[in-house]
């Protein structure tokens, strides 16, 4: 029985993230080397608070993909004489071709917990960037036209979205995300109605554009209408004929809250910008040309708001993350058995003040991504403002 | 200016009654009632021996006019119970069926009943909110002189070495919710394997008496979150001040530093931190389930957990209308406040 000791373990680690390594620094070395062709990505170059902040999301979203390789044992998999061992001890009696060491130590279920904060990411690396792209979807498509039109349309919206804002985030969870709604189809109703968005948003996209090209604008029109109910019949009602898409139910309720939740900060925001830049000169312009409206909104204004918006788009990850991980401590996570981070948090705080160690790397985990989020959100918004 | 605040104040009402509708709505699903009936009754039920149990008690009228019950507009349901009394949500256990009122909702002060703890709901929600009322003074108390003196610091001397470490340290404050540096906190001072034990691990005996000790963690975890944003939006507002004509007229004369930034920009600049303050109380109620989860602290978000995990209608309900009117009524205050504190917003 040799343990490993401090120095050892942040070695060994370091040895199981070589692929993230590589993979970060081919990124790294690629993006310095055409730097002045990336316009804002390059930029983001020349902030050390956005340089530290990318290279912390990029070591998760490629710690996401390569999980595999870098976790040294299953997530799931239990080796009994490992419950709740310190950080580094070696596996008695270890089989053949396994690894040698828990790096992390072992939790209260004689997992290994490196491997289980390891691939804790990948849900949150999924998850959290595709509801918080969901959500801008839908303020997109709502907030433009409320801002660039006004009139009932923007007053009721603007209630609406008001109305969910004063809704504390806490009480809107305990009662969406429950077994029990899931029999009532609530859920169903609310992914069926915010799943539409994402569709509406890319056909009116190409509509307005290419409308005077009616054979380029039915191409478009059609691939997007045809991948999208594909998708939609799969995500949203589990119906897909193909069974590509799908997504547990469980998923789907955490997914449709926290898309709902986020959507009317975003309708605020993108409204806001909207009133602010239909005032422009080129919006003017696009008027006298005769441009239709959609096209103003979406080819003039969209491209002109995009500085703020990507700023909020990588603060609402972080917060999205933070919202997940809180759904994950009052055990309303993906599964109970998966190694979602707030769920690990969870199980770790009981025996917090016997073993410290089981609660620790899920949470540093956590806020290094947000932190590492936070960062890039604040490197971008300081270059952007510079253009 | 009365205008102004009763259209705001009217709007308010329409957002509660709509909010409400919609807890009430969502906490009695038929999945929740059935739920209730089984606990209530029977579990072994079959469905037809719940659709009676729900039948005879009401349940099963139309939702507005349960909200409407509920909410003490419509009278209240009656039935004959198995013993032939007459029974409803009016009448308590003693009282004579002929003099109970006929409306007994929300608005008549009557929050019903609690199918878990089996006592009067307005009860436990009194005794609940005052200890969390206890958690966020205290919270408050830290969490706003240090905000703003944090961001204050930062953004009189933008770029300085101050600001970029004061601002990195409220980045890093916004990046650790509440579950994580409550995790770290209680490793770090409480628990047996780093040593320290300066403080308790848990607040519950901080329910009949608060000491330094089993109240600092909890306080310290939840200021740290929500300090960062505070901080980070005084320093946003102060930089904006120090930039401003009459700062510079004020540097010319030659005023001192200091003097400028007390006297002149100080009042200016905390305009904008008042709304985010006011505003953050919605997020402080996540804060406090969470916190009182972690620490065991048994006020408002503790009984929330409860209700919500062991379908306790009436108490759910209750619960998130306070919460739904506690935010309503901080978002009036920053409205009304920014107004008066910022006299170039004409009120309109």
């Amino acid at each position: 029985m040799n343990s490993l000791t401090g120095w050892e373990i942040a070695l060994q680690i370091g040895i199981q993230f070589t692929p993230v390594w590589v993979a970060l620094a081919i990124t790294l070395a690629a993006s310095m080397y055409y730097k002045d062709r990336l316009g804002l990505y390059g930029h983001l170059f020349d902030s050390r608070v956005g340089i530290t902040g990318l290279i912390i999301v990029l070591f998760w979203a490629f710690t996401a993909i390569f999980a595999d390789l870098v976790a040294t044992h299953d997530a799931l998999s239990q080796i009994a004489s490992m419950k709740n061992k310190k950080p580094g001890t070696q596996i008695r009696n270890a089989a053949d071709g396994i690894y040698q060491y828990y790096l992390l130590g072992g939790d209260n279920l004689a997992r290994d917990i490196f491997s289980r904060m390891v691939m804790g990411s990948r849900s949150v690396m999924i998850i959290a960037p595709a509801a918080t792209a969901f959500a801008f979807m839908v303020g997109i498509t709502l907030g433009l036209p409320a801002g660039f039109r006004g009139g009932k349309f923007d007053t009721s919206i603007s209630f609406l979205a008001n109305l969910v804002l004063a809704f504390p985030v806490i009480l809107l969870f305990f009662l969406l995300v429950t077994p029990e709604i899931r029999a009532t189809g609530v859920p169903l109703v609310l992914a069926g109605v915010l799943f539409l968005f994402p569709i509406v948003f890319f056909v009116v996209l190409f509509q307005s554009r290419f409308y005077t090209q009616p054979m380029k604008r039915n191409v478009y029109v059609a691939t997007t209408l045809v991948l999208g109910f594909w998708a939609y019949s799969g995500l949203a009602f589990n119906a897909d004929p193909l069974g590509v898409f799908y997504m547990d139910p469980n998923l789907l309720n955490i997914f449709v809250s926290v898309v709902f939740v986020n959507s009317p900060t975003v309708f605020r925001i993108v409204r806001g910008l909207a009133l602010d830049i239909k005032t422009r000169d080129y919006v003017a312009a696009a008027q006298t040309r005769g441009e239709g409206s959609w096209y103003i909104m979406l080819w003039e204004i969209l491209p002109n708001a995009r500085g703020p918006l990507i700023v909020d788009f990588c603060l609402r990850i972080g917060y999205t993350t933070i919202l997940l991980g809180t759904l994950g401590f009052f055990g309303l996570g993906v599964s109970p058995e998966s190694p979602d981070w707030g769920m690990t948090i969870n199980e770790g705080r009981k025996l917090m003040s016997i073993y410290p160690h089981l609660a620790i790397p899920p949470a540093v985990a956590l806020m290094s991504l947000v932190l590492g989020l936070n960062l890039l959100a604040d490197g971008l918004r300081e270059q952007s403002l510079k253009d | 200016m009365w205008l102004f605040l009763l259209k705001r104040t009217g709007l308010m009402f329409i957002t509660a009654l709509c909010l409400t509708f919609v807890v009430f709505f969502l906490t009695n699903l038929y999945p929740n009632l059935e739920k209730l009936a089984k606990t209530e009754g029977n579990m072994r039920m079959t469905d037809q021996q719940v659709e009676q149990w729900l039948d005879t008690r009401g349940y099963s009228q139309p939702m507005l006019k349960r909200y409407g019950e509920w909410l003490g507009v419509v009278p209240s349901y009656r039935y004959v119970g198995a013993d032939g009394n007459e029974r409803g949500r009016c009448i308590k256990p003693g009282m004579d069926p002929a003099i109970a009122p006929n409306y007994c909702g929300v608005l008549q002060g009557d929050f019903g009943f609690s199918s878990v703890f089996k006592v009067d709901v307005s009860t436990i929600i009194n005794k609940r909110l005052g200890l969390t009322g206890w958690l966020m003074l205290f919270v408050m108390i830290v969490m706003i002189p240090m905000a703003l003196l944090i961001g204050v610091l930062a953004g009189m001397r933008e770029g300085s070495k101050l600001d970029r470490s004061l601002s990195s340290f409220s980045i890093v404050t916004t990046a650790t919710p509440e579950y994580v540096s409550g995790v770290v906190f209680i490793v770090i001072f409480a628990s047996s394997a780093v040593g320290l034990r300066w403080f308790k691990g848990s607040a519950t005996s901080a329910m009949t008496e608060i000491t330094f000790a089993n109240f600092t963690l909890p306080v310290m975890t939840m200021a740290f979150y929500g300090m960062g944003y505070v901080a980070r939006m005084t320093r946003a507002s102060m930089a904006e001040v120090m930039t401003a004509q009459y700062i510079r007229t004020a540097r010319l004369k030659g005023v001192s530093f200091g003097n400028i930034v007390v006297k002149h920009a100080l009042r200016n600049a905390l305009i904008a931190p008042f709304t985010v303050i006011m505003l953050q109380f919605p997020w402080l109620l996540t804060g406090v389930v969470i916190v009182e989860t972690l620490f065991n602290y048994k006020g408002f978000g503790w009984v929330l957990v409860q209700a919500a995990s062991n379908n306790d209608i009436e108490l759910l309900l209750s619960c998130s209308v306070v919460a739904v009117i506690v935010v309503l009524i901080t978002q009036l205050i920053s409205d009304i406040g920014y107004v008066f504190l910022n006299p170039r917003i004409r009120m309109s």
